[in-house]
């Protein structure tokens, strides 16, 4: 279903292949998908499908092997690694899994490393960090060291340090997928409110009906495929 | 941001980590450390070494050998020679007369105070003006020689290295008897590694009638040596060839620096193998302990070589602190100590200390950064062609 938007992401007859030893396995094939601006889109399916390779692809961290992603209006399978490093830091902020938080830096050191990349003044970089972690909800742990923060806690560090940038697309990978059921609805709570009062596209790899359910829409791969419908 | 803060970014919160893997980091400074107080110490005897058979050398001081001769020991030269000698131009002069000594030496058994086994020490026959021809000669304990007498005086680093040349001793050589009177020392050099008498009494009892083996002048400036020398070659009575005394004594000296150095930087080498190797696993271990992390930072948007920067300056920094460990531990442990070896282009015994310079710590902290350079280098690269998606997922 689209908008009826402007698309953000289009995902244009997109194979995807690894080579596992001698074998070829194809993850991805004729895969094609837009994303209109504002979505909130939920991929689901089944391990294997495809679905974090598709949001790598969509993120500039793969290349497909044919096919093409257009974000905007920039085509990624034709960047160079450089031009992607510096794509990725000005357009997207990924949320993980895991967070992926350095365990040596506070949250607020966490959240002001994708403002390294930038020419901001430190003390530019300081307002933009204590801005991101109101928006989470987490100023007053802002000294916090991972290690001392929940689960979902960390999760919201980790978003923080995805929208501290104002980045135009948001990817998660799984992001309530270590978490408990109230810390999850939590996160995706807050990830609603970036969708609907920031305006933030949002593309969410995700195993939970629960979860795809906040989504404005939910598309199901299946071996590699799309479709509208869940497979059953 | 620009790339260099990029690379300080990393490179600090790669720093900040190095306590969760505290043991292989230990392990690459201690290795390190131990290459570089090797390095250091093999280093400083021939350093030490160096100094005390040049630190006496002088630019207006000369010695007179035979033409052909390389040293004291194959040279030889009548009381004529010597006379001439005296004549010539450029030679500083006293009341007395030329500042000038002729000399000879031979070589007697003394036994080591450290072991206890006899070895070569030169005993040389000077003239009455070789403390005023030489730089630093004083007398610190006892008298000088009288001459005409059997007396003699022992250098500081004789006296120490050898028994029996303790003031008021009495030394049987050969057939005669000869009494310590003195102890002289001479800024460190190598005459401290000598006892000295009277040449005049040194040539009967070694029966090498009125013959020297050198002649060493006081000139009356450094700049007098090209006068000198051209003098000398222009009298078609000597055969004789002149050396600035600086040059001499480090001409004397090469033959045992160079092999120290070479044995020092071959072992140096061997073990910095192994220090690399450490350095190696530590930072493929580091840059595996943090491979999720780094694919982070690329996901982020920070670029390859700010990566390899990083990885490479925490390899240095780790280095530089075993080198300066290891340096330290050098410095601390060895420079002065005192000991004595056999020169063999002489053939005598040379008494120095241990001596740790700055240029040698310097070029031992290079050893070190040099290695970890090398080791960090490797994993760096891995760490930059991490394909991002997969390291993601590590865990």
């Amino acid at each position: 279903m689209s908008t009826g938007q402007e698309v953000l992401v289009r995902v244009e007859n997109v194979e995807k292949t690894f080579r596992r030893g001698s074998e070829e396995v194809h993850v991805l094939s004729g895969m094609n998908l837009d994303v209109p601006s504002g979505e909130f889109l939920a991929l689901m399916g089944p391990s294997g499908s495809g679905k974090t390779t598709l949001l790598n692809l969509i993120g500039g961290l793969d290349r497909t092997t044919t096919g093409s992603v257009k974000i905007g209006s920039e085509r990624l399978d034709q960047m160079s690694d450089r031009q992607l490093a510096a794509w990725r830091a000005r357009h997207v902020g990924f949320v993980f899994q895991f967070y992926n938080l350095m365990p040596a830096l506070n949250a607020e050191r966490n959240v002001e490393l994708p403002l390294l990349l930038t020419h901001l003044s430190r003390a530019q970089r300081k307002r933009h960090v204590q801005t991101a972690l109101e928006v989470v909800g987490l100023s007053h742990r802002a000294k916090h060291y991972p290690r001392t923060l929940s689960g979902g806690e960390q999760q919201r560090v980790g978003i923080a340090r995805a929208i501290v940038t104002d980045p135009t697309l948001l990817l998660c990978d799984e992001p309530t997928g270590d978490l408990d059921r109230k810390s999850g609805d939590e996160i995706l709570s807050l990830l609603q409110a970036l969708n609907q009062d920031q305006g933030k596209t949002i593309v969410m790899v995700t195993h939970d009906p629960h979860a795809s359910n906040r989504a404005t829409r939910t598309v199901y791969l299946e071996k590699g495929q799309l479709s509208a419908e869940k497979p059953e | 941001m620009n790339w260099i803060s990029q690379i300080v970014a990393v490179a600090i919160f790669n720093l900040r980590t190095i306590p969760n893997r505290k043991g292989s980091a230990i392990t690459t400074v201690v290795g390190i450390a131990g290459v570089v107080a090797v390095f250091v110490g093999v280093l400083s005897i021939a350093e030490g070494f160096r100094a005390a058979m040049t630190v006496s050398g002088s630019d207006d001081v000369v010695i007179v050998l035979r033409s052909g001769a390389d040293s004291e020991m194959n040279s030889g030269l009548s009381r004529e020679e010597t006379r001439l000698i005296a004549d010539v131009p450029g030679v500083a002069r006293n009341a007395e007369g030329a500042l000038l000594s002729s000399e000879l030496f031979v070589m007697v058994n003394l036994p080591k105070r450290s072991t206890g086994t006899d070895a070569n020490v030169p005993l040389r026959g000077v003239g009455k003006e070789a403390a005023s021809v030489r730089h630093n000669i004083q007398i610190v304990s006892g008298r000088m020689f009288e001459l005409g007498r059997n007396e003699v005086i022992a250098g500081a680093g004789a006296a120490r290295s050898f028994a029996g040349l303790d003031v008021g001793n009495k030394l049987r050589v050969g057939q005669n008897e000869w009494e310590v009177v003195g102890v002289f020392t001479g800024g460190g050099g190598s005459a401290e590694s000598e006892v000295w008498t009277d040449a005049a009494v040194l040539q009967p009892a070694y029966n090498r009638g009125d013959t020297f083996q050198s002649v060493y002048a006081k000139l009356t400036s450094p700049d007098s040596f090209v006068q000198f020398r051209d003098a000398l070659a222009a009298n078609p009575q000597l055969k004789v060839k002149a050396l600035l005394q600086k040059e001499y004594l480090a001409e004397q000296s090469k033959a045992l620096t160079s092999f120290i150095e070479t044995v020092g930087v071959g072992i140096t080498a061997l073990m910095a193998l192994g220090a690399l190797f450490g350095a190696l696993n530590t930072m493929y271990s580091a840059v595996a302990a943090r491979t999720r992390e780094i694919a982070t930072l690329r996901a982020i948007g920070f670029g390859a070589s700010p990566i390899v920067f990083s990885v490479l300056l925490e390899s240095v920094a780790l280095a530089i602190v075993g080198g300066v460990a290891g340096a330290a531990g050098a410095y601390f442990a060895l420079d002065g100590f005192q000991t004595s070896t056999i020169n063999f282009q002489t053939f005598s015994q040379i008494a120095f200390a241990f001596t740790v310079t700055p240029q040698l710590l310097a070029k031992a902290i290079l050893w070190a950064a040099a290695i970890g350079m090398l080791g960090g280098l490797f994993p760096a690269i891995r760490a930059a062609r991490l394909p991002i998606s997969t390291a993601l997922r590590e865990t």
